[in-house]
């Protein structure tokens, strides 16, 4: 490869890094103000005006806060558990299509890091690897409550990712595609988001990206009343922030698949549609960050409205309900395909 | 081909520099002030009586072993549904007798209560 071909994608990569690393310092921010709001309060207000710089301190506090192995831990998979959970949800951005492609200086820049015909498939098997994180962080910690809480975590994970895989499938034959750049393209050219052909895929699949990143109703594994505080209980300073900023990563990525698979990734609304074409003057990534902040804004809204499930409940939900639907909605899907 | 792989191999290799530069970098100025208490496993303040690493509720296995089975199922379904089109009928028919006689697996499960969780 040539010089230029090593760059871009390194540039590319750089800044979609540090993008998603902003973008989960400011999550936290909305989630606490978001969540502050619902509840009559005023959230962060100290740092800047009306909070805003509060990300910046908090990442500030973290890095300097004291980082204790406990004396019982694994010392080597104690700090390998952060960091097993924190990469995969990074990388996972790999195959993120953010954009069609672009002309940056004259030349034609691909918005999207890397388009392999395994796209998805990469991103299923990438974020299962962060259960691996979770497991490993409750092993070493070598503490009770982390050790149930990862067990919870683990298992939790496990169950909600058959329904979610097999909803996926039933997306793969819709679109007939791997690749997340051709799904996207298949919904233009079908003239339709996915979402009105697979509603019941993503409700399903919203409903496993909350079990999937630990959140409420899901979040039994940082059930603070029952827990203390969940698999990382033992962690302190850079390597709990790292599993936090892992959490949220997820959040991002579950957020970025739902748009791509079903409202059209980079598309405008509607984009065959004649006297709506003045919406294609904005351009596609910026639809992109809008559609992903609805998502993410969902995560809140449901976090200040829901209580949380029972365990019984959780696992009859991923195992009696969701799989079924899944493989139901899975052969209506292909029966469909094969005969029209 | 392979070439569409090496951005993601690139971008591999940065988040895990990322991670471990993090970590060296906190490593430098972080305050160190530990003791040997503050060491302990935290249990709400009562002496750790016992390891932690002990025997466990046998369901996480079965969870384990239920999510093997239907994972490795579903991989197998991605390469199908890619190819669904060309497939046509025959692929369906096939595709329903595999799942089938999962789903007679499955059955047996739940009504074995290995999905219960009580």
């Amino acid at each position: 490869m040539t010089s230029m071909g090593w760059l871009l994608p390194l540039v590319q990569i750089l800044i979609v890094l540090n993008a998603v690393l902003i973008a989960v310092t400011y999550m936290v921010l909305l989630e606490r103000k978001v969540i502050a709001w619902a509840q009559s309060r005023l959230g962060p207000m100290r740092v800047g005006p009306h909070g805003v710089l509060q990300p910046i301190a908090d990442a500030i506090k973290l890095l300097l806060k004291e980082d204790i192995t406990p004396a019982r831990a694994d010392k080597w998979l104690f700090t390998i558990a952060p960091i097993m959970s924190l990469v995969p949800a990074l990388i996972a951005f790999a195959v993120i299509p953010f954009g069609g492609h672009a002309r940056i200086f004259g030349r034609d820049v691909p918005l999207f890091i890397a388009d392999v015909n395994v796209g998805l498939l990469y991103i299923v098997s990438i974020t299962s690897i962060g259960v691996y994180g979770i497991i490993l962080a409750g092993y070493a910690s070598n503490s009770k409550y982390p050790l149930l809480a990862s067990l919870r975590a683990s298992a939790q994970l496990i169950s909600y990712e058959v329904a979610i895989t097999m909803m996926l499938v039933s997306v793969i034959v819709t679109a007939g595609t791997l690749s997340m750049v051709a799904i996207v393209e298949a919904q233009l050219h079908n003239h339709v988001w996915f979402v009105f052909v697979q509603p019941v895929a993503l409700v399903v699949l919203f409903i496993g990206g909350l079990a999937e990143t630990n959140r409420t109703p899901f979040d039994l594994a940082e059930a603070e009343q029952e827990l203390t505080g969940g698999f990382h209980t033992e962690y302190s300073g850079m390597r709990f922030a790292m599993f936090f900023l892992a959490e949220y990563a997820n959040m991002i990525v579950v957020s970025a698949v739902v748009t791509t698979l079903f409202f059209g990734g980079w598309l405008p609304p509607f984009p065959n549609v004649g006297w709506l074409a003045f919406l294609g003057w904005i351009p596609g990534w910026m639809w992109f960050l809008v559609k992903c902040f609805v998502f993410l804004y969902v995560f809140v809204w449901i976090r200040a409205t829901l209580p949380r499930y029972r365990y019984d409940q959780l696992m009859r939900v991923g195992w009696k309900v969701l799989i079924p639907v899944a493989l139901a909605n899975l052969f209506v899907t292909a029966i469909l395909k094969v005969w029209l | 081909m392979l070439r569409a792989y090496i951005p993601i191999f690139l971008f591999i290799l940065v988040g895990i520099a990322f991670a471990i530069v993090t970590l060296i970098v906190s490593r430098l100025v972080h305050a160190e002030k530990a003791n040997e208490v503050k060491l302990e496993p935290y249990e709400c303040g009562i002496e750790p009586q016992t390891d932690a690493r002990d025997r466990y509720s046998v369901r996480y296995y079965l969870v384990a072993m239920l999510f093997v089975i239907f994972d490795v199922e579903t991989v197998f379904m991605f390469p199908w549904a890619v190819v669904l089109d060309r497939l046509a009928l025959f692929g369906l028919i096939e595709m329903f007798l595999f799942v089938l006689i999962l789903v007679v697996g499955y059955a047996y499960a739940w009504k074995k209560g290995a999905l219960e969780w009580a």
